[in-house]
């Protein structure tokens, strides 16, 4: 119990951004409207794909300097959670975006990197599952994933700012902080952000540890077989 | 000191073996000038009435396919047992500074030259050339550098042409979003100081890729 209080807290969490998001009372905007409250949902998914996606990335450099597997399995399971977590916000901004810009796909600079950091990382699944040999695989992989990554931090950060999105805060929108993000919106989106995250990585963490128990099982067979 | 003598070795190679076997260089040449000549006869109207931005993208495209068709086959062409040679003789940085440069001259050539012919054919609407001609380039290097750093993956995950493509599309987007917008500027003839953000992003892209290439391609090259 003392080790799985963050699993616990990451149930709370959720369920408490779940009804607050949907509960709570928020403030009344012009076209936002009610919508607003996708703002629990859609932008802390994406800041927790951002965190697992970083903590993959870890793994990658630590597997390439120790040339540990259970290093490429942790790294490996942590884009897969994060893929995750980027389809439902990419699919929470679509149903935003519909509402609020007109449109499920405007053509956004943002949704369009979105997109285009998806493909990234499909791209990385596809490779992995191109090779064969464990060792091999878990090496061109770690290097792609890192070197995937550093062409999406320019992406998802630097081309949007550059270019005018619908976005707030980028190409001379205000920043969600000028639609006075109040106090109970912003508690609500924090918590947000950290009960998505410690899902996440319970998820990833649960699926390594089942990943190596199948490992062992495997190299059990092996040996008596 | 011993690093710039392998390298030069290094290109020495490159060079030797493009010479040897022409048809490969000649097969990339001919392959951007009759991509080139299709886009010319399917619109088949001349440049004035092209509007820019199809012109403009569309020679972005071209240039794309042509650098993915040009660079994949420098690890492509490298066979196992020779790695394993190569292995013992040289130091891997050497390897993947001297394929990155020699992907650049390559590049540059085929820009240079897809650039002119697609002019002839299509007419050139561009306001400033120079400008036009400089993010060319700087998209161009970085294009060759990344797409090295592929097909070296590539050409572990068994020398296969699709994997080379899907891995490359997704991670060339942002050179070739930046060049699309700078060189519209230019070819508008926009104040140069309005490209300025896209140009420093195409440059920081061109060293944070070469850098993360020089460490990374070490842990691909061993095993």
């Amino acid at each position: 119990m003392r080790k799985s209080w963050w699993k616990v807290l990451a149930v709370v969490l959720v369920c408490y951004t779940v009804v607050g998001g949907l509960l709570f009372p928020v403030p009344r905007l012009p076209i936002l409207n009610e919508t607003i409250r996708i703002v629990h949902f859609h932008p802390p998914l994406w800041f927790a794909m951002i965190i697992l996606f970083t903590v993959s990335v870890v793994y990658a450099i630590r597997f390439l300097s120790s040339n540990d597997l259970k290093h490429d399995t942790m790294s490996i399971n942590f884009a897969k959670v994060g893929i995750w977590l980027g389809i439902l916000g990419l699919l929470t901004g679509m149903a935003w975006a519909k509402f609020t810009w007109g449109e499920m796909w405007s053509g956004d600079p943002k949704q369009n990197a979105a997109a285009i950091g998806l493909l990234i990382y499909f791209a990385y699944f596809i490779l992995r599952g191109s090779i064969d040999d464990q060792a091999q695989k878990a090496k061109i992989t770690a290097v792609y994933n890192i070197f995937a990554f550093a062409a999406l931090i320019p992406l998802l950060f630097i081309l949007p700012r550059l270019t005018d999105s619908l976005h707030p805060g980028n190409g001379g929108n205000p920043g969600f902080n000028a639609y006075d993000l109040d106090n109970n919106l912003r508690l609500v989106f924090y918590t947000a952000v950290i009960g998505w995250t410690l899902l996440g990585i319970w998820f990833a963490t649960l699926k390594t540890r089942i990943d190596w128990i199948n490992d062992k099982i495997e190299d059990k067979q092996m040996v008596t077989a | 000191m011993e690093l710039m003598v392998q390298v030069k070795a290094w290109l020495y190679k490159e060079f030797l073996m493009e010479w040897r076997q022409k048809y490969a260089l000649n097969g990339i040449i001919l392959y951007t000038v009759s991509t080139i000549f299709i886009c010319y006869l399917a619109f088949s109207i001349r440049g004035a009435s092209m509007s820019p931005i199809v012109w403009n993208t569309m020679l972005w495209i071209i240039v794309l396919f042509s650098a993915i068709n040009a660079i994949a086959k420098s690890f492509l062409q490298e066979n196992s047992q020779r790695s394993v040679y190569y292995y013992s003789i040289t130091s891997p940085v050497a390897i993947i500074i001297a394929k990155i440069i020699y992907g650049m001259i390559l590049m540059s050539v085929l820009v240079s030259l897809a650039l002119i012919v697609y002019s002839v054919l299509l007419g050139n609407p561009v306001d400033d050339l120079p400008l036009y001609i400089f993010v060319l380039f700087a998209a161009s290097l970085a294009l060759s550098s990344m797409l090295t750093m592929i097909s070296a993956i590539a050409a572990k995950a068994g020398n296969n042409s699709m994997i080379m493509a899907i891995l490359s599309f997704p991670i060339v987007l942002p050179v070739i979003l930046m060049a699309i917008k700078a060189s519209k500027n230019a070819m508008d003839g926009i104040a140069r100081s309005e490209s300025i953000d896209e140009i420093l992003v195409l440059i920081a892209l061109n060293v944070i890729i070469i850098t993360l290439a020089l460490l990374l391609f070490p842990y691909l090259w061993r095993n």
